[in-house]
């Protein structure tokens, strides 16, 4: 009787208008704003954790596989992982919307940012729920990874998958330049005589058909040179990086390869550059010889130039008796504050920051060693399973993890505007390279620009104290 | 009012409702905060703080704000023209009876529909300084010169005319409308004015110009808003927010868009957003003060 009257209104009577066809109309919107609106558990009688991560391809495959085994090794908790472009500011219209996911995927560089705006929950507590002490969590980890959740006295993100980089070198290329191909450079002054001795020229036209090093590619590191050339960007809170000579030095450095291979030679050279994830990207496709990359490099390698006769090896000492200079960083999981549900947010986090030691075989590998063990990374602790350690994909890995665990291993500054920062030094890097400006003009007006915006900061955390 | 009338004013704002609940909910709202945001030190995430006129004197002193409305008026002063004149003399082929009009039509607007994003993608292509289509098109011309062809997008000193170049691709709608304009000159005006000995070049100042006036008026309108707001394809082209190369292509919108979304200052980016709101209006008076004597509405 019931269903008949519903499926009389639904169905029959829609289309004729009166009370029933209102009625009807009322009825179906209501249920598709309803139903619209309503979250389907992903699987009933388990809190689900809903987990944004930033990687697609690849690196959110692995994740998957993380994620997956933790769904199967408890059946109270229900991860749903959703990989997603920009996840940062999606994160942050999230939260500011209260509705933020559990656990988030963020880039480090968000980290200082968002717990400057109170926009993370401090992990402190739930480490402390574990029975050991955050000086205890964090000790399991390689130091420079350790430091990068770290913020304000608290801990803000653990890390997930890690990044040291390396200077690559083709081995093909250094032979036919009758260099040694066991060699790489180890001193920037060698870096760029080898890369003098790599790089060719049509002998017809003049143009550049090969290069040694380009310090604009990839173009992802260059406001870390200042700390390369022993410079600094923040001293006792001040903005300092157009007052040490290091910082100039740096660009100086940089734009010198304008001045030696000339503007529009290496403009016309690398116009010819493909997209980095393709056979066509200069260093697989031969056109460079050296290249800082990261630790990812290899797979990209694997991928787009199985035959590439390749090395890796520090970057080369760029002041004296700089040794195993490396660049790291890595992706950082952390719970919104707003979360719903922050204690299994936590339980999720703590088993990606663990892994199975006894690991025999890959389908016993958990945590944070199934997750870089598919991504080809190194784990960010300090305690590897053997093996992990002995059948690693990489065939360079215990290099990699000897450049994170290296005392000259630099990370992302904690300052709260770091993403302005690091786009003025973008910005001084391109004025110099392209010969827009001289380095000291250049780095003032950085230095200018960024006291002002660091006063501004500084004014807005202590508005928000009072 | 009987009661029917008023049944059906009734009906008519009900069925208006939705549309009017998100005007004001989804635009009216976000506009009035939008100001009050911008007197306050507001970062999305924490509860605004009323900070006076900080962001606006902020403004003033900010060089790289005053670079991106360079840059933006540059770009607009580029492309604004550049599209008029193109759409129009689209339109004015179109007009003239050709065969497979239809064909044409559509083959000129098409452009105009394919998503920003794709369009741009191809363009980067397009642009690319040693494979380029482009250059390879116009590499003979410039080494006739005995210049070399410009990088484009790679070259600060190419960039913003290769964005206003690439700006042209999208004329399809504004030439659309000019046709319409032009199909609605009577041709008894042609035909008198040919009978009073006008040559084709007169009949186009003072027939065709002065009747489609408010066409180009319109179009100028909006062609000032939609240049001076111009985001997707040089966010997508230029690899970010940062306006590479060396800021030559840093627009007022993709400023805006980090100083909201990557430094958090989304009050000062609301302080932007006006002055850009202000900035438009200005310059749509001026447009129309100058147009004022010159647009004629038929009667």
């Amino acid at each position: 009787m019931a269903w008949g009257f519903w499926v009389d209104i639904i169905c029959g009577r829609l289309m004729m208008g009166g009370m029933y066809g209102r009625w009807g109309v009322g009825l179906i919107m209501l249920l598709v704003l309803v139903l619209g609106c309503q979250r389907v558990p992903a699987d009933a009688g388990r809190v689900t954790v809903r987990y944004w991560e930033k990687w697609s391809g690849d690196e959110a495959a692995a994740m998957q596989a993380v994620v997956d085994q933790f769904n199967a090794s408890q059946d109270r908790i229900f991860v749903e992982f959703l990989s997603m472009s920009n996840v940062d500011r999606k994160t942050l219209v999230a939260t500011a919307g209260g509705d933020p996911p559990d656990v988030v995927g963020l880039w480090l560089q968000n980290v200082y940012s968002f717990a400057d705006r109170s926009a993370l929950l401090p992990l402190d507590d739930f480490i402390r729920s574990t029975g050991q002490t955050t000086t205890e969590w964090q000790s399991r980890y390689a130091p420079v990874y350790a430091a990068m959740g770290e913020y304000r006295g608290a801990v803000w993100a653990v890390p997930s998958a890690p990044v040291t980089t390396a200077l690559h070198w083709n081995k093909k290329l250094f032979r036919e330049a009758g260099l040694d191909p066991e060699r790489p450079p180890r001193t920037v002054q060698e870096l760029d005589e080898f890369a003098d001795r790599l790089t060719k020229r049509d002998p017809r036209t003049g143009q550049i058909v090969q290069m040694g090093f380009l310090p604009q590619e990839p173009g992802w590191f260059a406001w870390a040179f200042p700390r390369w050339f022993g410079g600094e960007y923040l001293a006792e809170q001040q903005i300092v990086i157009g007052t040490q000579p290091g910082n100039r030095a740096a660009y100086e450095w940089s734009a010198g390869y304008t001045e030696r291979y000339g503007l529009e030679a290496i403009r016309s050279f690398a116009s010819g550059f493909g997209n980095f994830a393709s056979p066509q990207n200069p260093f697989l496709a031969g056109q460079l010889a050296m290249v800082l990359q990261g630790v990812w490099m290899d797979s990209f390698i694997s991928q787009f130039a199985p035959d590439l006769e390749y090395g890796v090896a520090p970057w080369p000492a760029a002041v004296p008796g700089q040794e195993n200079f490396t660049l790291a960083d890595a992706d950082m999981l952390a719970i919104p504050r707003g979360a719903k549900h922050p204690l299994e947010a936590w339980e999720f986090i703590q088993f990606v920051s663990t892994a199975n030691r006894q690991a025999q075989r890959v389908e016993e590998l958990t945590g944070v060693e199934l997750l870089c063990y598919r991504q080809r990374k190194h784990s960010p602790l300090r305690e590897w399973s053997p093996f992990f350690e002995q059948h690693h994909p990489h065939r360079y890995i215990a290099f990699f993890r000897q450049l994170a665990n290296s005392p000259n291993a630099i990370t992302l500054p904690k300052i709260g505007i770091w993403q302005e920062y690091r786009r003025e030094l973008d910005a001084v890097f391109a004025d110099t390279r392209l010969q827009r400006k001289s380095p000291a003009d250049a780095l003032a007006f950085c230095q200018s620009r960024i006291s002002e915006s660091w006063r501004w900061h500084q004014r807005s955390l202590e508005r928000r104290q009072q | 009012m009987t009661t029917g009338e008023r049944r059906h004013v009734r009906n008519g704002l009900l069925f208006c409702a939705p549309w009017l609940v998100g005007l004001t909910v989804f635009t009216g709202y976000p506009v009035v905060a939008s100001l009050f945001y911008s007197f306050c030190d507001y970062s999305i995430l924490q509860a605004p703080v009323f900070s006076g006129t900080e962001n606006y004197q902020r403004l003033l002193s900010d060089s790289v704000f005053w670079q991106s409305l360079r840059n933006t008026l540059l770009f607009a002063l580029l492309s604004l023209p550049a599209g008029m004149v193109v759409a129009l003399g689209l339109a004015m082929l179109l007009n003239t009876g050709a065969r497979g009009l239809a064909v044409w039509r559509t083959i000129f607007y098409l452009p105009s529909i394919v998503p920003v994003v794709a369009s741009s993608m191809l363009w980067l292509w397009i642009f690319n300084g040693k494979f380029g289509l482009l250059n390879w098109v116009l590499g003979p011309v410039w080494r006739w010169w005995g210049a070399t062809p410009p990088a484009w997008l790679a070259d600060p000193a190419w960039a913003k005319p290769a964005l206003a170049l690439m700006s042209l691709w999208g004329v399809g709608n504004s030439m659309v409308i000019y046709l319409a304009g032009l199909q609605q000159v009577p041709v008894e005006l042609y035909e008198a004015a040919e009978i009073d000995g006008a040559s084709a070049r007169q009949r186009f100042w003072h027939v065709t110009l002065p009747l489609i006036s408010p066409v180009i008026y319109f179009n100028l309108i909006m062609g000032i808003i939609g240049t001076l707001q111009c985001f997707t394809q040089v966010f997508v082209m230029t690899g970010g927010a940062d306006g590479a190369p060396a800021r030559s292509t840093l627009l007022y919108a993709l400023y805006l868009f980090s100083v909201a979304f990557y430094d958090l200052r989304m009050g000062y980016a609301s302080a932007l957003a006006w002055v850009l709101f202000l900035v438009i209006v200005t310059l749509t008076i001026i447009a129309t003060k100058l147009m004022e004597k010159r647009v004629h509405y038929a009667t």
